[in-house]
């Protein structure tokens, strides 16, 4: 079942219309992907999503029953234009947003001991967030959004600002959570971190969904037939009738080929030529990443 | 409710704590105290310099020990002695000035000089020009040489002094002054301007502050925009709220001290207890020490005032300045709250100040004006105006206001203080989550009429 679901939302600002009959469906547990363009309109559904502002028309569900005001103690948003207060102490201030998510103290400080402890930045506890570095600060900003544990988390941009250590910290707390039972919405423009960490997109562009599925399934439908074959060794592959080759290249004394199969035939097929040619090192399916997909998705439709 | 409160209570506890906040609270008072006592001081104290003064006449002892010496200055009458003369031991002398009075003085008013090396005091000039003018009127009166002159020159003299009296609607007359009445719409009118003004800018700064750290769009994802700008909004109130209770508590205080101390002798506490002997026993009480003859108007005077202070209507003054100060703060700094959200940082507020700073320094001027005329067709309806009301109001309250005017002035600052909530709760929900781009009226005007 769909932990959260948008119907048919649609919302304008003056002339602007910023989302046009968009509908999403979260599995639960799912990390789902919300990618698009600059200005696409993403941050305006995250931004419905999380009741900050409502749609003119369309339905929102959480757990299958209607979103509701109080629903925002189930939702935890780190959003991309995130801020601390400078003048607080980086306690105090987590404490305050743990308590505007309605948590009791006595239980947000417990919490938060875990997490800074987990997170390492306890020594920052009594520091102002302006002496804290730019990494610092996200962690906090982090830790602050996951405390009253939600059953829907939303990041937008989660890395900007990190290092790759303390990416990692984040994917694998981020992976963590989602054992735990976290369902997570994530927008970002690192298709990497999309093929790593999604497991449903909805690429949105021009307020219009123009994309959506599992990113597996997205992948393999735009690979389009195609394949990586390497050889050890310096070998002359050759197409026939049923495949041609791309493109073929060596290095590192490998032969690294990309061929298309014209027909109906099956990789065994292959397979069973290309052993006559020489040693094969590896056969896959020449899966397009996100970023071309992204590319190609936004600039057919232009 | 409970999201507002833990709102509030951050806002409050972060500014209560800061430095500014502290120093400010504590010099204030110690400068306010300084402002009530230091002319006192300086009043009592200038009598207090002992003062030497020769007083010289051009061959002539028309005015001869005619200025009496007082408990504060000595005026020795210098005989067949020149101005420059004395001018040219004045540094030796001692002398703290000196008289020069003309014969010429009976036809001509300004024929007398007081040369002195600094600007003497005007109680000084007022005891010598007074000392004078009476042994002129005397001379002149002698010349037509009445008999008994002297014994009806005692009988002839009296003094005057105007009381005022209110008349309340049970017909009992209060005793008043104008002056009591004027210095308290002063303070009022003033003091609900300042802390409209200062507080409500410091909600503009704390929206500012929260638009500019990116912290807004964490905050509303828990709370509602509304929340969180009326949260800031009251918490900021109560900072002002103590801060006045605190300065009100160390002024008074400190006041009392300093009264004290430093003025044991002439104290305002001897001034009142004095008094009302003085007032009873009248005239038979002239004969006595030169001290109270001295201290008598100025204790019938303080008596008035103390008398009128008592008599101003407080209950309803404080009814109503808690009333303005709330409702008013809450209009004014509601709309700096929409203000505060329009824009990215503090100097692209300065176009959207200017009209909203117009109305309070009206406001602040009409209530000057009403000091002048509390009557005036001017003062009524800028009392009825939302937006200079509470200014106005505080000011006319002390002179007298009719019932029904108080009741609609304040039905129609009650719906404009909701209006103006309501509206700058949708502005600000817009504007907080806009960046980057120059906002102007007409983008406001459009952003009121966004749904939800």
């Amino acid at each position: 079942m769909a932990l959260f679901e948008a119907k048919n939302v649609t919302k304008q600002y003056g002339d602007h219309l910023a989302l046009d009959n968009v509908s999403i469906s979260v599995p639960e547990q799912c990390i789902y992907g919300l990618l698009g363009p600059n200005g696409a309109g993403k941050t305006t559904l995250i931004r419905i999503i999380n009741q900050i502002t409502g749609p003119d028309s369309g339905e929102l569900f959480l757990n299958g029953k209607k979103l509701m005001p109080s629903d925002v103690q189930l939702i935890g948003y780190l959003p991309e234009e995130r801020g601390l207060y400078k003048k607080m102490k980086v306690g105090e201030q987590a404490l305050y947003f743990a308590q505007l998510k309605g948590l009791p103290k006595a239980e947000a400080m417990k919490r938060l001991r875990y997490w800074f402890k987990k997170l390492d930045i306890t020594d920052w506890w009594g520091k102002k967030v302006e002496e804290l570095s730019k990494g610092m600060a996200q962690k906090v900003q982090f830790v602050t959004t996951i405390l009253h544990e939600p059953k829907l988390l939303i990041f937008d941009e989660p890395f900007t600002g990190f290092d790759p250590l303390n990416t990692k910290v984040i994917k694998d707390e981020i992976l963590f959570l989602r054992e735990r039972g976290a369902t997570i919405i994530f927008s970002t423009h690192n298709m990497e971190s999309v093929e790593e960490l999604c497991d449903n997109i909805t690429l949105i562009d021009k307020a219009k969904t123009l994309l959506e599925g599992s990113v597996h399934e997205i992948r393999s439908k735009w690979a389009a037939n195609e394949y990586d074959l390497i050889f050890g060794g310096n070998v002359n592959f050759e197409g026939n009738g049923n495949y041609s080759i791309l493109k073929q290249h060596t290095d590192n004394n490998r032969s690294i080929i990309r061929l298309k199969t014209t027909s109906e035939i099956s990789t065994n097929d292959i397979l069973q030529t290309a052993i006559k040619s020489g040693n094969i090192i590896s056969f896959n399916p020449a899966l397009p990443s996100m970023n071309e997909i992204f590319i190609r998705v936004v600039e057919n439709r232009n | 409710m409970n999201k507002i409160s833990v709102i509030i209570k951050r806002e409050y506890v972060t500014r209560v704590r800061k430095k500014s906040f502290i120093i400010m609270t504590l010099l204030a008072p110690i400068l306010m105290a300084a402002i009530f006592t230091v002319p006192t001081l300086i009043m009592m104290n200038q009598s207090g310099e002992f003062k030497k003064i020769a007083v010289v006449e051009d061959n002539s002892t028309l005015f001869k020990d005619v200025i009496k010496n007082t408990k504060d200055a000595e005026f020795v009458y210098l005989e067949n002695t020149k101005v420059d003369d004395i001018k040219k031991t004045f540094e030796k002398s001692g002398y703290y000035g000196i008289l020069y009075i003309s014969p010429e003085l009976v036809n001509t008013p300004n024929a007398v000089y007081l040369i002195s090396k600094n600007q003497p005091p005007i109680g000084l000039l007022q005891y010598i020009e007074n000392s004078l003018k009476k042994e002129i009127e005397r001379q002149k009166l002698l010349a037509y040489k009445i008999e008994n002159l002297d014994d009806i020159m005692k009988n002839v003299e009296t003094s005057v002094s105007v009381q005022t009296k209110k008349l309340d609607e049970f017909g009992v007359e209060k005793g008043t002054s104008t002056g009591i009445s004027m210095a308290l719409a002063y303070l009022l009118g003033f003091l609900m301007y300042m802390l409209v003004f200062i507080f409500g800018a410091q909600v503009m700064r704390g929206v500012i502050e929260e638009k500019t750290s990116r912290v807004v769009e964490v905050i509303i994802s828990s709370v509602k925009p509304v929340q969180l700008m009326m949260g800031k909004i009251i918490g900021i109130a109560l900072v002002g709220l103590t801060q006045f209770l605190i300065w009100i508590f160390l002024t008074v205080g400190l006041i009392t001290v300093l009264k004290t101390t430093l003025l044991p002798k002439t104290g305002m506490s001897e001034i009142t207890q004095s008094m009302p002997q003085n007032m009873m026993s009248g005239n038979q009480q002239v004969e006595g020490s030169v001290k109270t003859v001295e201290m008598s108007p100025q204790a019938l005077e303080f008596s008035k005032m103390f008398d009128s202070a008592m008599n101003q209507p407080w209950g309803l003054i404080i009814v109503c300045f808690v009333f303005y100060f709330i409702t008013g703060y809450l209009l004014y700094a509601s709309v700096f709250a929409a203000i505060g959200s329009a824009v990215d940082n503090e100097t692209e507020t300065q176009q959207f100040m200017l009209p909203v700073t117009i109305p309070i320094i009206l406001g602040l001027m009409v209530a000057m004006g009403t000091m002048q005329n509390p009557e005036s067709s001017l003062s009524f309806w800028c009392s009825m105006i939302p937006l200079t009301s509470p200014i106005v109001m505080m000011a006319r309250i002390p002179f007298g206001v009719p019932g029904w005017q108080i009741g609609v002035s304040m039905v129609i600052m009650l719906i404009s203080f909701a209006a103006f909530v309501w509206m700058a709760a949708k502005v600000y929900r817009t504007g907080i989550l806009m960046y980057g781009k120059k906002t102007s009226w007409k983008e406001m005007w459009k952003w009121l009429r966004y749904s939800g």
